[in-house]
């Protein structure tokens, strides 16, 4: 074995280069890495100062955040959280962070909450205070607080209250931590005690300093979420402060620790925070506690009533956040380009608040969206890339520009990105697909696609002579819109649900599925039921083409649909509509009775045969390349 | 597949009418034939060009031919041919470019595969590049222009031909996407270009000698390797392990219906290796004495699997089924970005098959000339880019073409 190794790596990098590009830098190859590189370095320099450790090119393909959790970029309920608790929870506040010195406080404030730019402090200011163990009780509330709103509450008086609290709060994160960071973290906490113990006197006077600025604050605990595993190295990345860039970056690369919804104390606090107030469900299953169920139907007419009080939200965000709740918009597309549309509407709309900077303060302002709507409903992750995308151009845009021409450009942007991501990426998809479709095959589908919809059309339009088996699965029933237009078009389709899909698929020659996302390993996040008939075509060899489009693509990895899936309305599953007689749950309402209703589930890369995007036909073991291709040109230019 | 279901049997039948009346060619013409190929259609046009190029050249044409190679052994009666109609070929060139008007790619191209040293593509690319010699532009796009006339003239000529499709695709892209282009003198971009496109035959041969080097590592002493058909980049790696003193001996296929194997056997008793002949049926047979398989490809396509002779399929499904390692040696330029989800899933190439008896008019024959055999089938593929997984096709692919 030995010999063969190194054999082959001696040759490697040699034969690399012949082929058919010889003697100057391959152009092939070459031509997707200068600008890349370029822009990395565009990215990287007018945001920091040449410190740079934290290489920009590994941080480029940071996990985008799905759904991002709340307590991330809540900004706006947050704000109006902090404001109506009681002035004792900015005192006790304001008693621990008495030493930040006023420009820090500025810097601060300017920043929106929602954003994880944070702990690009003043660089000057800092170093300062490491020593004194002031900052140092600063930084554990920085290491161990998750979720402010609800410290500002319990911390009432004293501080010291806040961290006997702490362990219970950050128990899952402790788990992280190895035995010589929690005895750091534990020296650090006791240092942080004397200090507010002395420094108790101090506290009222400096507060009205600082007053201002308090809401702020606590926020900043929030914003740095890997850096609230390691108590010990806070104070060394703190100390770094002058790059924000980097700092910021190497946050993402940390995996983002969802909002996990069985831990009850940070469910308590996101409840406080939150615009919709979502009923929890009574009865979840055991798996999937994790996840956010709510009950369903209740909240609307609240939320229609809160219209006029939530004056920052902007209209045409409300308006989508309540159509997604009522699921009136459904569908990855659909969604993503009804939330772009809305921020849209709402950068046009937009004007800078005075003495605020329009790059920060509308990052803000869409985070506060993004929350919102989040809560509606859980984002997707074609949601979350374009929201990405959006924060991306955001943070991007000249300095120069006036007021109107960003707006102007971001609007373009945005624009651009509906068209080039979605309705481009899907002609081009169709334009694909048609040539895996011949006379006589028999096509089936699951669920609805839009992709798969435009796919079948075109062919019919070709003139190519084929079948459809629209497969379908209660509760949504999302075939048979499907199947309507199929059907008004002219195809001959055949209209099942999932159970028989055992029996249809022996005449079956092509599967078509659309996905809600891939995901690195290959693995297709998509409508549940998917997994379901992939693996039937899989058994009965029928090739399995998904269709997605390639903003859709996540660097995530993920084995099962467990750890990260959204449940729906528990009620859909146990109640038919119109059929009382077989509505045999009715009047049970028992302990022991748990409803699931998943909406997602993962296929595994091994039951799909190809991958159909807008740069061309892949295996699914290719989605990694196209991520590491192109995610870089597209979101980081 | 389809009709599995008794409840598709109307369909077919209509199906199979529409078949009549549609020939099952023009499915796969999306793009119309340029102007160019109209009036040089290919004249056979059901049978696969590229295959009967591969026939006259490594196939087993009379009976008497072993006899003539027999008395040739000792003599590589190849290279004297190749270098003959090369010094043939080039004043050609030269005349073709004089003449201008009477310039055509495709006989150009003709004359270019008749050496059956020459890969498809580089003769692809040596048409295209007496396409820009001949051109009489004045500007970059009006080159282009041609250019792309050109090749996709080539391309509707023989579609069954992968490595032709690959070929011109990649010339095209080196013409369309090259530093070359930013000379601001005409003329010096032209002549750049024509000169990349001599270095490509050489790079083919290269090619060929890395892969061979490769492959080496593999090959250890005392393993038996079954070969299928003729490949030249097999024929190098056998050339290269027998020079290495390396001991092994070749299970070589028949290769009907051009009888390919008969010609690598022959080339292998030249080099001294110990070579068994089989007959296509027997592979299942003498699979448990094999060590590894080695096969060429037409074309690898963008899953990782290859497109091969026919037969290819069947015995690296008997390989994997006994867990033998099955080997592919593919020079980078036959990556094609297909991808076939199934056998049906190709252009048809075509092939006249001799039974040496008449059959009955009512008897159906399968004529296909390739088979496409799935990634999950293959162990490694041996490129000038290194040695790759068939996942990683793709990735060389999309970082190719994209």
């Amino acid at each position: 074995m030995d010999p063969r190794r190194t054999a082959r790596t001696v040759s490697d990098p040699k034969v690399r280069q012949v082929g058919f590009f010889t003697p100057p830098p391959p152009p092939d190859r070459s031509v997707s890495d200068p600008p890349t590189h370029h822009d990395l370095i565009q990215f990287s320099s007018p945001s920091s100062p040449p410190v740079n450790e934290h290489s920009p090119s590994g941080n480029s393909l940071s996990p985008v955040m799905i759904p991002p959790p709340r307590h991330h970029s809540d900004t706006l309920a947050l704000r109006t959280a902090l404001q109506a608790t009681s002035p004792t929870a900015s005192l006790s506040y304001s008693a621990r962070t008495i030493t930040i010195p006023q420009e820090n406080e500025d810097v601060a404030s300017s920043f929106s909450p929602g954003r994880k730019v944070m702990s690009g402090k003043s660089p000057s200011s800092f170093p300062g205070f490491k020593s004194s163990s002031v900052p140092a009780s600063e930084l554990t509330t920085v290491s161990v607080v998750n979720l402010p709103p609800g410290i500002t509450e319990k911390a009432g008086g004293a501080s010291v209250e806040v961290q006997h609290d702490r362990p219970a709060n950050s128990k899952p994160l402790k788990e992280k931590t190895s035995k010589a960071e929690r005895r750091a973290l534990q020296e650090a906490q006791r240092a942080a005690k004397a200090a507010a113990k002395a420094e108790g006197s101090k506290a009222p006077a400096a507060a009205s300093k600082v007053g201002t600025s308090t809401n702020t604050k606590p926020t900043k605990a929030a914003k740095n979420p890997s850096v609230k595993n390691d108590g010990s190295q806070v104070a060394a990345s703190e100390k770094k402060g002058g790059d924000r860039a980097p700092e910021k970056d190497r946050k993402k690369d940390a995996p983002h620790p969802r909002m996990q919804y069985d831990d009850p104390s940070r469910v308590e606090k996101a409840k406080k925070r939150a615009v919709v107030k979502q009923t929890e469900a009574r009865n979840r299953v055991e798996l999937f506690r994790h996840l956010p169920q709510y009950e369903h139907g209740t909240q609307l007419p609240d939320l229609e009533t809160k219209f006029f009080e939530l004056d920052p939200m902007h209209p045409a965000v409300y308006k989508v956040g309540l159509q997604y709740l009522s699921g009136d918009i459904c569908g990855g597309n659909a969604r993503c380009i009804a939330m772009l549309q809305a921020f849209r509407e709402a950068i046009k709309d937009y004007s800078t608040p005075p003495e605020k900077a329009l790059i920060r303060d509308l990052t803000a302002r869409i985070s506060s969206y993004v929350s919102f709507l989040n809560e509606c409903r859980p984002l997707s992750i074609s949601m979350g890339n374009a929201i990405k995308f959006i924060k991306n151009r955001i943070t991007k845009l000249p300095l120069s520009l006036s007021e109107s021409e960003a707006k102007a450009t971001l609007m373009l942007e945005i624009v651009r990105f509906i068209n080039e991501k979605i309705i481009l990426a899907d002609k081009v998809i169709v334009k694909h697909a048609v040539t895996k479709i011949r006379d006589g095959d028999v096509l089936l589908t699951y669920g609805a696609s839009s992709a798969v919809e435009m796919i079948l059309l075109h062919a019919h339009e070709l003139g190519k002579q084929f079948r459809v088996v629209v497969v379908d699965s209660r509760p949504k029933l999302e075939g048979q819109l499907l199947l309507r237009r199929l059907v008004r078009k002219g195809l001959s389709c055949t209209y099942t649900h999932v159970n028989a899909i055992s029996c249809i698929m022996n005449e079956v020659t092509r599967v078509f599925l659309g996905a809600s996302s891939v995901l690195s390993n290959g693995t297709v996040y998509s409508r549940v039921g998917t997994a379901c008939v992939a693996m039937v075509a899989h058994a009965f060899r029928v090739p399995v083409l998904v269709c997605c489009e390639a903003y859709k693509f996540h660097e995530r990895v993920q084995l099962d649909s467990i750890c990260s899936n959204e449940l729906g309305n528990p009620d859909a599953i146990s109640k038919v509509h119109g059929r009382e007689e077989i509505n045999y749950l009715d009047g049970v309402n028992s302990e022991n009775l748990q409803l699931l209703n998943l909406i997602y589930d993962a296929t595994p890369s091994d039951y799909v045969s190809l991958v159909i995007t807008d740069y061309g036909m892949v295996p699914p073991t290719s989605v990694p390349v196209i991520v590491r291709e192109y995610r870089r040109e597209h979101l980081w230019s | 597949m389809w009709w599995r279901s008794p409840s598709f049997i109307l369909d077919r039948q209509q199906q199979q009418e529409q078949n009549d009346s549609v020939p099952p060619e023009s499915l796969f013409l999306t793009s119309a034939a340029p102007s160019m190929a109209d009036s040089l259609q290919n004249p056979k046009s059901n049978i696969s060009a590229y295959y009967q190029t591969r026939a006259a050249h490594h196939g087993v044409v009379t009976s008497d031919w072993l006899a003539q190679a027999q008395a040739a052994v000792g003599r590589h009666s190849d290279d004297d041919d190749s270098s003959e109609s090369d010094g043939r070929a080039v004043p050609t060139v030269g005349g073709d470019g004089v003449s201008g008007k009477a310039f055509s790619v495709i006989e150009e191209f003709n004359n270019w595969r008749k050496q059956p040293d020459l890969a498809e593509a580089v003769a692809a690319i040596r048409a295209l590049a007496a396409v820009i010699r001949a051109s009489q532009a004045t500007t970059m796009m009006e080159l282009e222009i041609e250019l792309k006339k050109a090749s996709d003239s080539l391309k509707s000529w023989d579609t069954t031909s992968i490595s032709l499709t690959a070929g011109c695709d990649l010339f095209m892209r080196y013409v369309t996407r090259t530093s070359a282009l930013e000379y601001e003198d005409f003329n010096s971009a032209k002549s750049r270009l024509i000169e990349r496109a001599e270095k490509f035959g050489e790079i083919s041969c290269k090619a060929r000698r890395i892969i061979a080097m490769l492959s080496q590592d593999f090959i250890f002493d005392g393993c038996t390797i079954l070969v299928h058909g003729f490949s030249r980049v097999v024929l190098e790696v056998l050339k290269t392990a027998a020079q290495n003193k390396k001991l092994f001996r070749v299970f070589c296929t028949e290769g009907r219906p051009d009888r390919t194997g008969l010609r690598l056997s022959n080339e292998l008793a030249k080099l001294d290796v110990p070579v068994k002949l089989l007959i296509d049926s027997a592979v299942a047979y003498t699979m448990d004495e094999v060590d590894m398989v080695f096969v060429g490809a037409d074309g690898v396509v963008e899953s990782g699997g290859i497109i091969n002779m026919m037969g290819t399929y069947q015995i690296a499904l008997v390989a994997h089924g006994m867990n033998k390692p099955v080997y592919v040696a593919a020079e980078s330029y036959k990556f094609a970005r297909l991808y076939p989800l199934d056998q049906k899933d190709m252009a048809p190439a075509l092939r006249p098959i001799d039974f040496g008896v008449p059959i009955p008019s009512k008897v159906e024959v399968e004529t296909s000339a390739r088979d496409y055999t799935p990634p999950q089938y293959l162990t490694l593929l041996f490129t000038d880019l290194g040695v790759l997984t068939p996942s990683v096709v793709s990735d060389e692919l999309i970082q190719l073409y994209l």
